[in-house]
């Protein structure tokens, strides 16, 4: 399962790369969230999968889920929210002053 | 001796206060006692029974850096040219310098040149004596670009600067080279050391470092060429600094560290053939001058490079001359100098062109001067002290001997020829320099002053120092045993005794070239309007200011196009190289520790109820795979919300609870937001893109993946210790007080986190508000 996991993550990684290279600043934006989705889950697979119950204390239940992994990855989607939500409207404030999206055009001046 | 040389580095502090009364006094005249004591102090030690004097004052014990002086004889020789020339120099600026120029800086300037030069030549410790080294350049510097608003000034200062700074910093790894071999940092402890030193296998580079810093500083070819542009600066400086004083300091490095390096088969050749050519090369290119000062200029060059190629030779006689003729140039050459700056300044110009027949108008400079030429000329007359030393040159490059090896026989039978070769250009500029001044006709109309004779105060000091001209020629053993003799043997190592003499017989053969030079040289003096074509021919536009200028131009185009190869201002371009590099280290460090392991045992095992969770994962990698080739900018936003809500539904899967209602309720609010933007960006078009980038893109990205799955899997398949998470199972109820063993993670046990998480969403928050509402362009109206 783990395996299956880890190339889901790879396959996350890989487009969200790919769009991270492209020219329009929605489809980095997208990259982006797509990176993270695929950083929390190999968070997720590296702490193990399905290895007991969820990390909420029950009478009677002896084996957990690892919980640190899950609280790493909380604190990171946090994170992760709020640097995708100043990008986007980094990027809409891009687009409306420079009235294009495209990151070819957006390389600032020459003598900077 | 440390008040000596520190003295006029504290009196720059009380320059300005001099400065402000410089109406009513020149500031000159508050300063010159300075240099006058510092002599009047150094020349109690002249005398028969010299013997060598230390100092040691503490500055950086831990390091072995101390502020060691030691006054031998050839330190006493140099304080005394810095200090009496230094005096002299002063005494002309006076005159020379008006009111309204900026004194304070001059003076500031020319006082800090002077302590560090005092400091270079009295130095015992080397990073002192690279100190003072450095100071030297630097005052120079300022002191070339005096004039700053004149774009030659700032040339030449910067040419000087860049060669010797180059030169400087190859001296600083001479030394440290040197220091690492004998482990101390005192000159004198390192002559004691000399086997040690010669038989490291760095000597060769020991040897070409100082050599390097001498031949900048003292403008031996191929490094000559500040020299002529440092001409830009005021005439006492060039008086000073570029006759006198500075330009010997690489004469003074390389006799200072003579008792180590000479006698080696390397710096013979290396020094001596370097100073031959520079003597050689400089005197012919003095006499294509037009400028006297140029003349002058390429004049030092060539003495320093004959004093140079004698201390290459480094047998007994070749050094007294040297010693003896650092003298005789300072003295010589400072007052022509001088006598140049009162023809620019009475007549407003230096171009020899322009000038002549200004014996009559200007005789005591010109009477001056007559005695400052010939000496330079080493004319045989028993009252110039130019004709002994260039005597004894002669004589010194007729007996060289003690070397052998392929090169070095011929290379000796050719010094004497071009000796007499670079000796009868210096006769022919020399009297070039001379009758094209003031014999001939006079061009009244050409000059922007008429011509008349200098104030008695500037003519001083020229006097002073053509009176020690003919003072040394008339009784050279008297300062031949009082301290030219003590020099000679602290760079030899023993001692030297020499007389000289002004008469050897008609077949002596030194003056035999002397008498050829002369023969030679006036017949050249007299046609020289005939063979000047010769410089068109050679060395024609072919000089080394050509190169300089091709590389300070080259090193600044080079380096901004390298720049803007690679910063292209793309961002495409910056995270290529980020993944690259990420791929290439991580993929090479991945191969080489042999990384890659697959260990299934750890692993839960694939069960028909693990179906949902394969289904979920495939629509996910579909979807992501998904946002890559949908065009359109709506569909692109619902695809990234079915890899986040899958995302969701893998937490549930994997009893994370806490993670998917976070993750549903930041992925609902991200879609959110993403629509709101959507609406106010472009379209989502699709942009053609050549097939090479999309592959490229590709190839990073599916390489980037399969680096991060290779790793996950690795990382899963070794397990070096068990988790720490039983700790935060057992205590948190106990501790925490707590069932939610997440949470309790989240506030009490790794609390601080959470705060900073917390701090981050209110930064972006912020972030997000200031970059709606603060317009500072025409947007906000």
């Amino acid at each position: 399962m783990e395996i299956i996991m880890s190339v889901l993550a790879g396959i996350l990684f890989a487009t969200g790369v790919y769009n991270l290279l492209q020219k329009q600043l929605l489809r980095i934006v997208i990259g982006t969230a797509l990176i993270s989705h695929g950083a929390h889950l190999f968070i997720l697979t590296m702490g193990k999968l399905k290895t007991g119950a969820p990390p909420i204390l029950v009478k009677g239940v002896e084996q957990y889920t690892d919980p640190l992994p899950q609280a790493l990855i909380l604190t990171s989607i946090v994170i992760s929210f709020g640097v995708t939500s100043l990008l986007l409207v980094l990027a809409y404030r891009a687009a409306t002053l420079n009235k294009t999206d495209n990151m070819e055009e957006l390389r600032g001046s020459e003598d900077e | 001796m440390i008040y000596a040389v520190f003295a006029p580095l504290v009196m720059t502090l009380l320059i300005p206060f001099f400065n402000k009364w410089k109406d009513k006094i020149h500031t000159g005249w508050f300063l010159l006692p300075i240099p006058l004591f510092i002599f009047l102090y150094f020349v109690q030690f002249i005398g028969e029974g010299f013997s060598p004097v230390a100092e040691s004052y503490q500055w950086i014990p831990s390091l072995n850096i101390s502020i060691d002086f030691y006054l031998d004889g050839l330190s006493l020789l140099f304080v005394l040219l810095i200090s009496g020339i230094g005096t002299l120099v002063l005494l002309y600026s006076i005159y020379y310098l008006h009111k309204s120029e900026r004194l304070g800086h001059f003076y500031i300037y020319l006082f800090i040149f002077m302590s560090s030069m005092l400091g270079v030549v009295l130095s015992d410790n080397v990073y002192v004596l690279y100190t003072f080294w450095e100071f030297t350049s630097i005052s120079s510097f300022l002191l070339i670009g005096f004039w700053h608003y004149r774009e030659r000034s700032r040339y030449g200062a910067l040419k000087s600067m860049l060669i010797t700074v180059f030169g400087g910093l190859s001296l600083f790894a001479g030394i440290v080279t040197l220091t690492y071999i004998t482990g101390t940092t005192s000159i004198q402890e390192m002559i004691n050391q000399k086997d040690i030193i010669i038989d490291s296998p760095l000597f060769p580079l020991i040897l070409i470092f100082i050599i390097l810093g001498a031949f900048t500083k003292s403008a031996q070819f191929p490094f000559h060429i500040w020299l002529p542009d440092a001409m830009e600066a005021p005439t006492p400086v060039s008086a000073y600094l570029h006759s006198a004083t500075m330009v010997k300091a690489g004469i003074f490095l390389i006799a200072r560290f003579s008792p180590i390096l000479a006698g080696e088969p390397m710096f013979f050749i290396i020094v001596s053939l370097f100073g031959i050519i520079t003597l050689c090369w400089g005197s012919y290119m003095a006499v294509r001058q037009t400028d006297l000062k140029g003349i002058l200029a390429f004049s030092t060059i060539s003495q320093l490079g004959m004093i140079m190629a004698m201390l290459g030779f480094g047998t007994k006689a070749a050094i007294f001359a040297a010693v003896f003729h650092i003298l005789n140039h300072a003295t010589f050459k400072g007052s022509l100098f001088m006598i140049a700056g009162i023809v620019d300044h009475e007549t407003g110009s230096r171009d020899i062109r322009k000038l002549g027949g200004l014996m009559t108008f200007m005789p005591i400079s010109a009477t001056l001067a007559l005695f400052g030429v010939f000496s330079m000329a080493g004319f045989p007359l028993p009252f110039l002290n130019g004709f002994y030393s260039k005597e004894m040159f002669f004589e010194a490059s007729l007996h060289l001997d003690g070397y052998g090896g392929q090169f070095i026989p011929f290379f000796q039978q050719a010094i004497p020829y071009l000796a007499v070769f670079g000796s009868i250009f210096t006769f022919v500029y020399s009297m070039y320099f001379f009758f094209g001044t003031f014999r001939g006709e006079a061009k009244m109309g050409e000059l922007p002053k008429k011509p008349h004779e200098a104030p008695i105060g500037m003519l001083i000091s020229p006097f002073i120092l053509v009176l020690g001209v003919i003072l040394i020629g008339l009784f050279p053993n008297l300062v031949n045993g009082t301290f030219i003799a003590h020099s000679a043997e602290a760079i030899y190592g023993s001692a030297v005794e020499k007389d000289i003499y002004f008469w050897h017989g008609l077949t002596y053969p030194p003056l035999i070239m002397s008498i050829i030079v002369v023969v030679l040289g006036t017949l050249l003096a007299l046609t020289r309007q005939k063979w000047a074509g010769i410089y068109t021919i050679f060395p024609r536009n072919l000089s080394f200011n050509e190169v300089y200028n091709y590389i300070v131009d080259k090193t600044e185009t080079a380096s901004t196009k390298i720049t803007n190869k690679y910063m292209t201002g793309s961002l495409r371009h910056y995270v290529l190289y980020i993944l690259i590099a990420i791929l290439v280290v991580s993929g090479v460090v991945f191969f080489l520790t042999n990384g890659f392991a697959i260990d299934t045992s750890g692993l839960s095992t694939l069960k028909l109820s693990d179906v949902p969770d394969i289904l979920v994962g495939l629509t996910m990698a579909i979807a992501a795979i998904g946002t890559i080739f949908t065009n359109n900018r709506l569909s692109a936003i619902i695809i990234l919300g079915v890899v986040g809500y899958g995302l969701a539904i893998l937490f549930v899967i994997y009893r994370a609870p806490d993670l998917a209602l976070t993750q549903l309720i930041v992925e609902t609010v991200t879609v959110a937001i993403f629509l709101l933007c959507f609406y106010h960006l472009p379209d989502l078009k699709k942009i053609k893109e050549k097939p090479s980038i999309t592959l490229t893109n590709s190839i990073i990205s599916i390489g980037f993946g399969a680096l991060m799955t290779i790793i996950a899997i690795s990382a899963h398949s070794s397990k070096w210790f068990e988790p720490i998470s039983n700790y935060f199972l057992e205590t948190s109820k106990p501790l925490g007080g707590g069932y939610n063993v997440v949470n309790v993670i989240l506030v009490d046990m790794r609390g601080l986190d959470t705060l900073f998480e917390i701090t981050v969403l209110g930064i972006a928050a912020l972030a997000i508000y200031g970059m709606i509402k603060l317009r500072r362009d025409k947007e906000a109206k």
